[in-house]
């Protein structure tokens, strides 16, 4: 499969196109459908069709194991700082509406944005986590 | 009315296609032929999903169901066998159970609110604030964005720690990133026991 020079070409100009595309739906969220949990499953899905075409040790290099396992604990770290973060200023746990004072619509705004890219991070890690646990297993 | 009776149409034939699918693949034997039309099948879902205006989990369904878990299965398939040994059960016992449980959840569905009913109580509870007053509490159009993300935040919260947990699950039942060329200076090479 790895010698299939179409695929090759294909999967090549089809991966950052995938990766961008992973992107609007994370920050587009807002405005249509999409959110920090589909793209994190979309910009996974280019990684991995990376690691299919180009082979797993191609994509251990790009995203080494130890930045997938920072990566899976950073995403909800920056969700529950969030929360915390919003504590802090006076207000519950993930009560967004603190994080700007004078516009609590702003600060849902932006609170919005922090933990779907949370929760980005830490789906788009998790399923290469769980990709590289499978496919990086040796059949016994 | 013609648009109704186009997607009345639409729905009826990803039914159709969908009942078909199902049927194959409980009778495929083949499993790498069977994760494939799984994908297939998932997508169809997700048609189904958007012609019901549920587009945020249609695009979760696409995504998950026919991206990731088609190539999971595959990563499965590659570990074990990609043929079903012969059943131990009688197939008919199967048969019934999945009859008898059909029923009962189409039995189940007699009591639920038509499809659509806008006096449905769950149209009734928080959703009219939802839909109302959320553009001036949060600001986004995308109401489905701001009930996850914020009104139901602490949710959204727990749901990425099951997420994580998940994957911290794969790691330790699948032994760590295990490599197959087997690099003896990889830092996470250690604690893999087996």
């Amino acid at each position: 499969m790895r010698e299939t020079i179409i695929l090759r070409i294909v999967g090549k100009a089809l991966v950052p196109f995938i990766l961008l595309f992973a992107l609007y739906v994370q920050f587009h969220g807002d405005y249509g459908p999409g959110g920090g949990f589909q793209a994190g499953v979309i910009f996974a899905a280019g990684l991995i069709l990376h690691a299919l075409i180009f082979g797993l040790d191609s994509l251990r290099e790009k995203v080494p194991p130890i930045v997938v396992e920072v990566g899976i604990a950073l995403g909800a770290l920056l969700y529950a700082g969030v929360g915390v973060v919003s504590m802090l200023m006076g207000g519950e746990f993930l009560h967004y509406g603190m994080l700007d004072t004078h516009d609590m619509a702003h600060g849902q705004h932006l609170g919005i944005l922090l933990v779907e890219l949370g929760v980005g991070i830490t789906v788009t890690f998790v399923m290469v986590a769980i990709f590289y646990a499978f496919a990086g297993r040796s059949r016994q | 009315m013609g648009e109704q009776a186009m997607g009345a149409a639409i729905e009826a034939s990803l039914f159709l296609l969908m009942i078909v699918l199902a049927v194959v693949i409980a009778r495929l034997r083949s499993l790498f032929a069977a994760a494939m039309l799984f994908g297939i099948f998932s997508l169809l879902a997700a048609g189904m999903q958007t012609m019901m205006d549920a587009v945020d989990v249609a695009f979760t369904e696409a995504a998950v169901g026919a991206g990731i878990s088609t190539v999971l299965f595959l990563g499965a398939l590659g570990l074990t066998t990609s043929n079903e040994t012969r059943p131990l059960h009688h197939r008919v016992i199967g048969l019934a159970v999945v009859t008898a449980t059909g029923l009962l959840l189409a039995y189940g569905t007699l009591d639920m609110p038509a499809y659509g009913d806008p006096n449905a109580p769950i149209h009734r509870h928080v959703a009219p604030h939802y839909l109302v007053d959320s553009s001036a509490e949060i600001g986004i159009p995308n109401v489905v964005t701001s009930v996850l993300a914020s009104y139901r935040g602490y949710d959204t919260y727990g749901e990425t720690t099951v997420v994580l947990t998940a994957a911290v699950g794969a790691i330790l039942l699948l032994g760590g990133f295990v490599t197959r060329s087997g690099d003896p200076d990889r830092r996470d090479g250690d604690g893999e026991g087996a």
